[in-house]
């Protein structure tokens, strides 16, 4: 499940027999057997051959072109494959109320649990520099939330619940900050574009998990674009957003913390634009991706499947699970909940 | 079709009969492929997973696979005096309800005494060669897939074919296979079986045994977890509260 990041600029991939060649003005950098890769993202200018296109929309290798600061530009994508029994199933599903409603209560408790967790966890090993009062108020707040949403048969109104647990939730995570505060501190959640720092690093890992999430989806035979908690939009890969809930607090803004608060990130690796947008250096993308391709290799029980997978392989474990939901042979999506 | 395939083994009684004999065919939207046959021998979730799940896990044995059989897969022919070779030959039998190819076939040339008239009989007898990773294994899925490819042979050229043989790449032998009428019934059964897998669209729930660890599907199967899955509900409970 390794993937390709490939961040330098005119590169170029081929494919010479069962490997990717990357090569940069001519020189041969790299060579890896392509039975071994999950995925293949490259930023900015980098090129590649259609035949590596093919070979990798023909093995399920997701491949995706982001710009050198990661908005997503294009993915390669062969015929459309997977089950049409199953997606035809996913789009009854989303069409009928009662199961969305089911569906985005799982969801829901997965995202809801793993963010609590993630401020329980920074209350138990930072207790001499957090603020206690605050974060314990949102833990209770989100714990409260997951209680209510098991009563409510309302899709507008579990959204709402969403809305106002990723506020109390996003208020307190400047707290877990515990170093370079100065440099990295949270005032809210922007994005288009990103104004600080520590959502430059968030919006940048969201981006590297999406496209895991979503090739995950897709090996399944899921359509990513159809959605339960997000509504259909054109454009949107509204279930690959959907399933992203759960590891976003785990995966993602742990790991923006731990890069903060071991020193892994330093203030001189971000720049300013005139308008506040706020963009990293190539060596700090770096840094990010390395460390979550790190953090993808880490092992962890899954509590559900009750085996021991890579972090990384656990994208396609729920995207398996969802599809077993929807073909009827569970009694409902269990999301991957940390502890 | 299937009513049909059901009396005892009516298929191997009909070789080289009269094809009006057989009124029931399939019709070639309906056709499987015939690589699907051995999936289903080694285990009926894999082959739903494959087929119907469209799911696929390259790994080091499927791209060995894959790169042998790209070599054969070169769409020649050879020829000499007393044999052709094909190679990549497509095949569908309508009576199986099967489509696909053969990695080789070869043609052995026969001299039959004509009755009473001076000329002799020429007939090229096709002798299908199926070639294989590993080594011969003690169950018939591959005799099953060459019998498959032998039985269209015959439906499509009108002629019989009795043996055919697997190459195996681990220990670089010819293993001869003779058709003979149980081989021919378990190969009607098992196209059978799988044309009602097709038919029901549902993939098979896992059922864990000593052949799952050295699957490649282990990862997309989960047997062990979802032999017996957990109840979703109570797994939600036990997490959601207070840890």
């Amino acid at each position: 499940m390794n993937t390709l990041y490939v961040t330098t600029q005119g590169a170029y991939l081929s494919k010479e027999g069962e490997t990717v060649l990357v090569s940069v003005e001519g020189v041969k950098r790299l060579q890896i057997p392509v039975h071994t890769l999950g995925g293949i993202v490259c930023f900015g200018r980098v090129m590649c051959s259609p035949y590596l296109m093919g070979f990798c929309a023909e093995n399920q290798i997701g491949m995706s072109f982001l710009t050198e600061y990661g908005r997503f530009l294009a993915r390669v994508q062969g015929p459309v494959s997977g089950n049409v029994l199953l997606r035809r199933e996913q789009y009854r599903r989303a069409d009928a109320s009662e199961f969305s409603i089911a569906i985005t209560r799982f969801i829901l408790t997965g995202k809801i649990c793993n963010a609590r967790s993630v401020l329980q966890r920074a209350l138990r090993d930072h207790s001499d520099k957090i603020s206690h009062q605050e974060v314990e108020q949102a833990v209770t707040t989100l714990g409260n939330a997951l209680k209510r949403i098991e009563s409510i048969n309302n899709l507008d109104e579990l959204r709402g619940v969403e809305g106002e647990t990723a506020r109390s939730y996003f208020n307190v995570f400047d707290q877990l900050i515990t170093h370079q505060k100065d440099d990295f501190y949270f005032r809210g959640r922007n994005r288009r574009p990103p104004l600080d720092n520590v959502n430059c690093m968030l919006s940048f890992l969201y981006t590297l998990l999406l496209h895991d999430v979503r090739s995950a989806l897709e090996v399944v035979g899921l359509d990513p674009a159809v959605g339960f908690l997000h509504r259909d939009r054109p454009g949107r890969p509204g279930l690959a957003l959907d399933m992203m809930e759960e590891f976003r607090a785990f995966l993602a803004d742990r790991l923006v913390l731990s890069l903060i608060n071991l020193g892994q990130v330093k203030a001189k690796g971000f720049t300013k634009a005139e308008t506040r947008a706020v963009m990293m250096s190539d060596d700090t993308r770096k840094e990010v991706i390395v460390a979550y391709q790190k953090r993808k290799q880490d092992e962890i029980l899954h509590p559900f499947i009750g085996e021991k997978v890579a972090i990384g392989i656990l994208f396609h474990i729920q995207a398996l699970l969802l599809a077993r939901y929807l073909r009827g042979d569970l009694d409902g999506y269990p999301p991957f909940i940390w502890r | 079709m299937q009513e049909y395939l059901k009396k005892d083994c009516i298929p191997c009684a009909t070789i080289n009969a009269a094809p009006e004999i057989n009124p029931v065919i399939y019709p070639e939207a309906d056709l499987l492929p015939l690589s699907a046959l051995q999936h289903l021998l080694f285990c009926e979730r894999q082959c739903a997973l494959i087929h119907i799940e469209q799911a696929w896990v390259e790994n080091l044995f499927t791209a060995e696979g894959r790169i042998m059989h790209e070599r054969v897969d070169s769409g020649r022919s050879e020829s000499r005096k007393d044999l052709r070779i094909s190679f990549s030959l497509p095949l569908h039998s309508l009576r199986l309800g099967l489509v696909g190819k053969a990695d080789v076939v070869e043609f052995h040339r026969e001299i039959r005494q004509n009755g009473n008239k001076t000329s002799d009989l020429v007939i090229w007898r096709p002798f299908p060669v199926e070639h294989k990773r590993g080594r011969p294994k003690k169950e018939s899925w591959d005799k099953v897939q060459l019998c498959a490819q032998a039985m269209c042979l015959e439906e499509m050229l009108s002629l019989e074919v009795p043996e055919g043989a697997l190459f195996y790449g681990k220990t670089r032998r010819r293993v001869d296979v003779v058709f003979d009428a149980e081989l021919r019934c378990e190969t009607a059964e098992t196209a059978r079986r799988l044309h009602e897998l097709f038919a029901s669209g549902k993939t098979p729930p896992p059922v864990l045994t000593s052949a799952c660890e050295s699957c490649s599907f282990i990862e997309v199967c989960l047997p062990h977890a979802l032999e017996r899955p957990k109840s979703v509900h109570k797994y939600l409970k036990s997490m959601v509260g207070d840890p």
